[in-house]
């Protein structure tokens, strides 16, 4: 009997930007120069969003806050793809792409507060609430994809975010087995960090990347380089592409870097090399982005303070507006837990209301 | 509550246990287009108890999915699914077989509507076979009953009739929050009895009364009540009368059937075969203790399975209660 090949494979990686933010004009996305600054706007406006929370935090007027620092690229270069009617199934980094949706800062500052309130999203956004069992949240975007996908819907999909230490469990392989099966309407949207908690990459799996794993469920996938939001902006759009056209799931995988502490409550000098940090930090897809821009005569500093200002005051108004709510009502540790309170929580629910504030 | 009878001019036919949760899944499922079926083998199968048979050729392979078989994946889908607007009836093929999907259940499902402050309430029924009696090999015996009433927003339904069955699953369907749905396998097809052949929905939360009497109360649910019954009828020929109780939902608990009994009578013997330690036996004696114990004439009694791993089928005999045991239990209420 011969020896055949029934299988081979490669996987792609796009780059767009050099880490001095010189692009390969070949590769370079029809964009008007609203829509290229529109990009780096975007960044702006998550960075400073996100520092405001470091700062809050130490504080001690924010709880544990997983910082975004170093992913902007990933979230802006997806979020400017997203349709109305698209869902987010996000996990606790995706601050980025949620404030982008038409989440309000002040609800996304609540939820890490410590105030459910937060996850009571506007009517019309379609995010699920944060999922922080990591991968679990990839399973919501399958059912949801499929659900979008039973409904008849030709537009609408669903992402699903998790990152390089979600890769290892075992409802990652679920949620793509899954996908792939129902060929759900999901985006499968992987920021791989590097870094889960203290753990590296390399240790997560001895696979090289994250996107080649598209192949064993018979899903197509990508490597982008999470730090260029170009090129994210490209991948996005065509991974997009083919979950709208109907033809199952998709694998991106965005390779970025988790600039800051696992969480507030991490400290990463315990187990991370300064000159890793330093290697990244001269691939800042901010400044990246910023270099391009100043260099395609799209950008000088007199828009860059404008713009500083101008997220600096938004982020300052939406910090004031969120601080200023009053806690929630002690008896909303039960009331929602069901549609109709059970006898014990009645009788619970009195406890509270005695203690109400 | 008594359960309500069968009127003589209604229409009915004779079901088995399985027969009666079909019956219920297809008309909810023609009652309502957004209600689908998932799990492993529901389809041309019909499931492994063929508690789903038929459903496929009547409602098509977008209503009834076989899925993978990964039972995170089907109660994790099923949470999006929700979202997307479906109401998704979820079979576990056994109760042993559903701990990949307890952090679905418990770190999702049972939060969801918490998590989003009421946005997205999850209507998802899990329903799974449980408890043992049927000679399987290691896993197919489990009853955990008190894991999921343990864990704040589902409910835990366990019918014991077919009549019963029929009603809740078709409640479990139409609630507007997750329902663990758990079917006693071992009286799947141990008798049949009329049932109405039109839908109806019977309410979670309430308990029946068996069977009235005067002098111990008996308190089970599921496989149970048939041991708990025959416990009874023995000891109605020794001049013992046992009302039996049948809780119908663990979670949330009639508690107030099991205290009208208890305040009438004073003895109480609680009866499952989940394991004692903090079972759901343990829950029932604490409340009956704290709110009725003046009327109190014995401490509560519990006839369980062993705080032990269920056994292999050689020996699952002396693991389930009998109503030997349960009889003894009576005894020793009546002599305190």
């Amino acid at each position: 009997m011969p020896v055949t090949i029934i299988h081979e494979a490669r996987t792609e990686r796009l780059e767009i930007l050099d880490k001095d933010g010189k692009a390969d004009e070949a590769l370079l996305p029809k964009l008007s120069s609203e829509e290229m600054t529109g990009l780096y706007k975007l960044m702006a406006r998550m960075r400073r969003f996100d520092e405001k929370a470091l700062a809050l935090q130490r504080q001690g007027r924010m709880g544990t806050w997983g910082s975004i620092r170093g992913q902007e690229a990933c979230q802006a270069g997806l979020a400017v793809n997203l349709l109305k009617e698209d869902w987010l199934a996000p996990s606790f980094r995706e601050h980025g792409v949620m404030i982008s949706r038409g989440i309000p800062m002040r609800q996304v500052y609540a939820i890490w507060r410590g105030d459910e309130r937060g996850h009571h999203f506007p009517e019309g956004v379609n995010c699920l609430p944060v999922s922080i069992p990591v991968a679990s949240q990839l399973l919501h975007a399958a059912g949801l994809g499929l659900g979008l996908k039973l409904r008849g819907e030709n537009r609408a999909v669903a992402v699903g975010f998790a990152g390089d230490g979600a890769s290892s469990e075992g409802d990652f392989h679920e949620a793509l087995n899954f996908g792939g099966v129902f060929k759900s309407r999901t985006l499968f949207f992987i920021q791989n960090n590097q870094w889960a908690i203290s753990v590296p990459f390399h240790k997560q799996t001895a696979a090289k990347t994250i996107a080649q794993r598209a192949h064993g469920y018979g899903i197509p996938g990508m490597q982008v380089d999470g730090n260029d939001v170009l090129a994210v902006y490209v991948a996005a759009k065509k991974a997009l592409e083919h979950v709208r056209s109907g033809d199952g799931p998709y694998l991106l995988e965005c390779l970025t870097y988790r600039m800051e502490n696992h969480t507030t409550a991490d400290d990463a000098t315990r187990y991370r090399l300064a000159d890793e940090l330093a290697y990244w930090k001269e691939r800042d897809p901010i400044d990246r982005m910023r270099a391009f821009l100043v260099s395609s005569k799209l950008w000088d500093d007199g828009k860059e303070r404008a713009l500083l200002e101008e997220v600096s005051a938004e982020v300052e108004a939406e910090v004031k507006a969120f601080e200023a709510q009053p806690p929630a009502p002690t008896t909303d540790i039960v009331d929602f837990m069901y549609k109709e309170r059970p006898w014990y929580l009645e009788e619970q629910r009195a406890v509270l209301a005695k203690e109400s504030r | 509550m008594v359960a309500k009878q069968t009127a003589a001019a209604e229409k009915t036919e004779k079901l088995t246990l399985a027969q009666a949760v079909n019956r219920g899944l297809a008309q909810e499922m023609e009652r309502d287009p957004s209600v689908i079926v998932m799990g492993e083998d529901v389809g041309a199968d019909g499931g492994v108890f063929r508690v789903t048979e038929g459903l496929l050729e009547k409602f098509g392979p977008n209503r009834v999915m076989d899925t993978p078989l990964a039972e995170s994946a089907i109660v994790g889908a099923a949470v999006g699914l929700a979202v997307a607007g479906f109401r998704p009836v979820c079979e576990i093929q056994f109760t042993g077989f559903v701990y990949p999907a307890l952090n679905q259940l418990f770190a999702h499902v049972a939060r969801y509507r918490n998590r989003s402050r009421g946005k997205y309430p999850l209507p998802i029924v899990v329903r799974m076979p449980y408890g043992g009696g049927i000679h399987p090999p290691e896993h197919h015996s489990e009853s955990y009953e008190a894991l999921f009433a343990h864990t704040p927003g589902l409910k835990v339904v366990i019918p014991s009739t077919p009549a019963d069955a029929k009603g809740l699953i078709a409640s479990a369907i139409r609630d507007e929050d997750p329902v663990i749905f758990m079917e006693p396998k071992r009286i799947y097809r141990a008798f049949r009895e009329e049932v109405s052949v039109e839908p109806y929905a019977l309410p979670i939360g309430e308990a029946k009364i068996v069977c009235e009497g005067r002098d111990v109360t008996i308190v089970a649910y599921g496989a149970m009540i048939k041991v708990a019954m025959e416990a009874q009828e023995m000891l109605e020929r020794q001049g013992v009368s046992a009302e039996v109780i049948d809780l119908r939902t663990i979670n949330p608990l009639d508690i107030n059937a099991v205290l009208r009994s208890a305040e009438k009578i004073g003895r109480v013997v609680v009866v499952h075969e989940a394991p004692r330690n903090v079972g759901v036996g343990a829950e029932i004696a604490a409340l009956v203790q704290e709110r009725a114990m003046l009327s109190l004439l014995a401490p509560v009694e519990r006839v369980c399975g062993f705080d032990a791993v269920f056994p292999f089928p050689r020996l699952e005999e002396h693991y389930l209660p009998t109503k030997e045991r349960v009889m003894e239990a009576v005894q020793k209420t009546l002599g305190f």
